[in-house]
């Protein structure tokens, strides 16, 4: 018993090891971000920020903020989108037995497999034509092409686990497909539309192609862009750019403690149907 | 069907790339009649997202189609006059001097972060498979490289690969290894993009591959510790067979994603130093927006080549997948 339980604690010890290896590039931002100018090119580099300093992190209050706005209005217009589009043709091909179906969800399918700079390329020869680069609303509709295709499948999978006498029942009070989408389907999925929301808007959040693509130079420019000039401008501010890019990550974070569940979720549901 | 259910949800959460993965297991076909009405109501919820599908996914690939088959300059890309040329832009690729290297890194790109990430991937799934305390937190943790911002591990990586500053030529002195130019140097710039590559992909290797695990019966290892089998016989003879529908499906999809990844090495090196790390997506790019003059039908051509490549290993993906489903 006593030897069972220190193996445990062993492999525990191993995976602690094997996590913190693998997390070290994320421990090494935060530490970067906190590092001082002066002591940014030490030799060798300090492993904990000892002389700690915010001077990074005032650096994105001063600079970053309209590129963190941006950002959200992007990623939130994303969300929205891709939720209208989504959630109507998952419960048309979960419940309604389109003809051609199949073929629809065949083709989202294979439209995942397109390269982004293959999208970009295309979006920014129609945008050019349209006067649509350096706009936020062009940046929203590219963005929702990330998320889009997934929602769709997401969508489907989950109500298909809808119980189909309850629609039936719906109907069979004279509630017409809408209201049975607005009142009953979509309530249902919840947790549906959470997963998408919080995916969709960490891929509009995280894009750099579209970005860099179609709004690169404009007035309202994302945060991956407000980095990647920081970056590109030869900028030696390395606590700045690092601190930037934790910020840039909290909504991963967030994901990575609410998605969770949500996923989750989502598994059980689908997997409860068949 | 539980469990390749499970597998596939969360697979779907791949996709930085936007990626639902598994193919929603098809309605049950029966025979029964179809009411006009309810198709007429059907596509009216899919109206929105076909026209979608039409005008932001077909409209921008047709025009990429006819960006390469055209000579286009600046001037009539904005007046859209360019004159049709054929294949001649796929011509131009392939004599390019960078064609070659940049298929040969395209390939070895793919190859080895296929390898790395599925090994590590797995053996971190049949540790964590063993559920000890707090192995569930620790897994959740792991899947923090793969969603970060593709900018903010490219950038944090650079800076850890720096020749001067960087952590990494730190640890090495530690050890009296010199110096590597990690991204400066030509022979070094594409083993650094496919290092920082792997990192990024492992968490979804290990993800996919631990649901995987969960679906082998948990008896069928009990038994075989009766007989005697030690670990390394365990996995040989039980998980490995037993995991390798999931191995093809996670294997075939890190293929089309890792094909089509572009913003890493563009963050890291843009595909320098002088082409030594460009790949088919970075070139393509370079070729229409990296210089002054933008080629864009060449970058569309090359573009198109990767394109038909997804889309090929997309479709044996696809099958196999399909396959599974249905055995």
């Amino acid at each position: 018993m006593s030897r069972s339980r220190s193996r445990t604690w062993g492999k525990t010890t191993v995976g602690v090891l094997l996590t913190a290896v693998m997390l070290f590039p994320v421990y090494w931002m935060l530490n970067v971000s906190f590092t001082r100018d002066q002591d940014m090119r030490k030799s060798p580099p300090g492993l904990f920020p000892t002389h700690g300093t915010l001077a990074g992190y005032r650096t994105v209050l001063d600079e970053q903020l309209p590129y963190l706005g941006t950002s959200l209005v992007v990623a939130l217009g994303t969300v929205v989108l891709t939720v209208a589009l989504a959630a109507p043709a998952g419960y048309a091909l979960a419940k309604l037995r389109p003809r051609g179906g199949g073929l629809l969800s065949f083709v989202l399918l294979a439209a995942q497999m397109i390269p982004g700079i293959i999208m970009a390329m295309g979006f920014y020869a129609i945008y050019l034509q349209l006067g649509l680069l350096q706009s936020v609303p062009g940046l929203i509709v590219a963005d929702s092409t990330l998320a889009v295709p997934f929602a769709v499948l997401i969508f489907t999978a989950f109500m298909s686990g809808i119980p189909g006498e309850l629609l039936q029942a719906a109907q069979m009070d004279g509630a017409r497909t809408l209201r049975t989408f607005w009142s009953i389907v979509l309530p249902m999925s919840r947790n549906a539309v959470v997963t998408v929301s919080l995916f969709a808007f960490l891929w509009s959040w995280s894009d750099f192609v579209f970005a860099n693509t179609l709004v690169n130079g404009g007035t309202h420019e994302p945060i991956t862009l407000g980095i990647y000039h920081y970056i590109g401008n030869n900028n030696q501010e390395w606590n700045a750019i690092m601190a930037t890019a934790v910020v840039a990550s909290l909504p991963a974070a967030v994901i990575l403690v609410l998605a969770q569940r949500y996923v989750a979720a989502g598994v059980t549901t689908g997997a409860v149907k068949d | 069907m539980n469990d390749t259910k499970q597998s596939s949800d969360r697979r779907s959460a791949h996709g930085r790339s936007g990626a639902a993965t598994a193919v929603p297991p098809p309605a049950p076909m029966r025979e029964r009649r179809r009411p006009t009405s309810q198709q007429w109501a059907a596509w009216a919820f899919l109206a929105p997202v076909t026209l979608y599908l039409v005008l932001f996914y077909a409209y921008p690939l047709y025009r990429n189609l006819d960006l390469s088959l055209r000579n286009y300059t600046v001037r009539s890309f904005v007046q859209g006059d360019a004159p049709f040329t054929g294949l001649q832009n796929y011509l131009t690729v392939f004599k390019d001097p960078t064609f070659a290297p940049a298929l040969l890194h395209t390939v070895v790109f793919t190859a080895v972060c296929l390898v790395f990430q599925y090994i590590i991937g797995l053996a971190l799934a049949v540790f964590f498979n063993q559920h000890f305390r707090l192995s569930a937190t620790l897994r959740a943790l792991f899947l923090v490289p793969w969603l970060l911002p593709l900018i903010v591990s490219a950038s944090t990586w650079s800076w850890m690969l720096n020749s001067d500053s960087g952590i990494v030529n730190a640890a090495l002195h530690a050890v009296g290894i010199g110096p590597v130019n990690w991204l400066t140097s030509p022979s070094w710039s594409l083993t650094s993009v496919i290092i920082a590559n792997i990192w990024i992909g492992v968490p979804f290797n290990l993800v996919v591959l631990y649901s995987g695990l969960q679906s082998i019966p948990a008896n069928l290892y009990e038994a075989a510790a009766l007989d005697g089998a030690n670990a390394w016989q365990r996995f040989r003879r039980i998980t490995f067979p037993l995991l390798r529908p999931v191995s093809a499906i996670t294997l075939l999809l890190g293929l089309v994603y890792t094909l089509k990844v572009f913003d890493i090495i563009w963050i890291m090196t843009k595909g320098g130093p002088a082409d030594s790390s460009t790949t088919f997506a970075t070139w393509s790019y370079q070729l229409g927006f990296g210089n002054l003059l933008p080629a864009f039908g060449p970058g569309a051509a090359v573009g198109n080549l990767l394109v038909v490549a997804a889309l090929v290993f997309g479709l044996v993906y696809l099958r196999v997948q399909r396959k599974q489903a249905l055995s």
